[in-house]
């Protein structure tokens, strides 16, 4: 058991940094949400924070590379995020497509590069 | 792989198990579920290469339930940081999580609803079941939509924790090559998927001002460079739609 979960400090710390302040933003919005209407101002204003923050999460993964991500070099991550973009404008905004080009182009770039 | 749902009048939404069930077979209606299960592969292989548990990792899964939040969780942990410094940058990534909350309750609440009814539902909600949601329960009769979105959420759960385990089993002799092709998921999926639910010109100036500006915000290192690049384009950019809507 103890190899499964590892030590108890490893779970608190899970609660702690990844539970409790993940979780927090979905209790407020319920708790705080029944008030707002959907078409407020204050909610648009929410929604442009919201997504440019996510805008920096996904800029942070591409610049500050996770685990393997690093092992690929910053024009050829940028790229591939580009050229799914390019394909998922292309194809009638498909999501699926999109993510499809952006892969294809990383693959083929890490074996030209070899 | 579209699923019918049934027509509201059918006696299939009689009941809120057959309902749930509907919500758990919905989950493979969306090609949304295989990107979600290669991300988890990527996230059960990431923390098994910076040393935590399998228990861990599949309780992060659970109780997190947000794929960014995890990542930046075992990457920033891994890298040394301490448990305020990742809190910090976790809860920064999922701010965006109130807007959907927000966005998506109303969709489910009848008059007689308790808040306590929406816990669960709103413990589920992500991306993929906020975008999921906004797609399916129009077609679900309006009591039977907690029920359903429950069936959903623990169908996606259960996605994710088996690809989390699997990853974590994999990790070792995974090629580098695969490992790097499903953590450049997450950001694909992501800067897709919000492309595609900008609604106003508000939305699309901010993601492209929220991509821009954190680089320039990563140069503070203050640790909370996420908030400061996501509070100024997110403000620039409802700042440029009131002016507009003023004209």
């Amino acid at each position: 058991m103890s190899d499964f979960v590892g030590d108890w400090h490893a779970l608190l710390v899970l609660v702690i940094a990844g539970f409790l302040p993940n979780e927090v933003w979905r209790m407020l919005g319920l708790w705080l949400g029944g008030g707002v209407d959907e078409g407020s101002e204050l909610l648009v204003w929410v929604r442009a924070v919201a997504t440019a923050i996510l805008a920096g999460v996904i800029a942070q993964i591409l610049v500050q590379p996770p685990g393997a991500l690093a092992s690929v070099p910053d024009w050829l991550r940028y790229g591939a995020v580009a050229a799914g973009f390019a394909v998922f404008m292309l194809t009638r905004r498909s999501i699926f497509a999109g993510v499809v080009g952006g892969e294809v182009v990383m693959l083929a770039g890490k074996w030209w590069l070899g | 792989m579209p699923l019918a749902l049934p027509p509201q009048d059918s006696p299939s939404w009689q009941s809120p198990v057959r309902a749930f069930a509907w919500g758990v077979r919905s989950v493979g209606s969306t090609v949304l579920t295989l990107v979600l299960f290669a991300t988890y592969l990527g996230i059960g292989a990431l923390a098994h290469d910076t040393h935590f548990s399998l228990g861990w990792v599949l309780a992060s899964t659970a109780l997190v339930w947000a794929g960014p939040a995890q990542i930046i969780l075992i990457s920033t942990l891994g890298s040394g940081a301490t448990v305020v410094q990742a809190a910090i940058a976790v809860t920064v990534s999922a701010i965006r999580l109130f807007p959907m909350v927000v966005s998506v309750l109303p969709m489910m609440r009848t008059p007689e609803t308790k808040r306590r009814h929406l816990v669960l539902a709103t413990h589920f909600i992500a991306v993929t079941l906020w975008v999921e949601c906004f797609r399916l329960l129009p077609q679900v009769p309006r009591e039977r939509r907690i029920a359903f979105t429950h069936g959903l959420g623990i169908g996606l759960c259960a996605v994710c924790l088996t690809a989390t385990a699997l990853g974590y089993g994999l990790a070792a002799n995974l090629p580098q090559l695969f490992a790097a092709a499903i953590l450049l998921l997450t950001p694909l999926a992501f800067l897709l998927s919000t492309a595609r639910n900008c609604r106003q010109l508000a939305d699309i100036l901010a993601l492209v001002l929220g991509l821009a500006l954190f680089p320039l915000a990563s140069q503070l290192h203050t640790g909370v460079d996420i908030l400061i690049s996501g509070i100024s384009a997110g403000t620039i950019a409802y700042g440029v739609h009131w002016w507009r809507e003023r004209e």
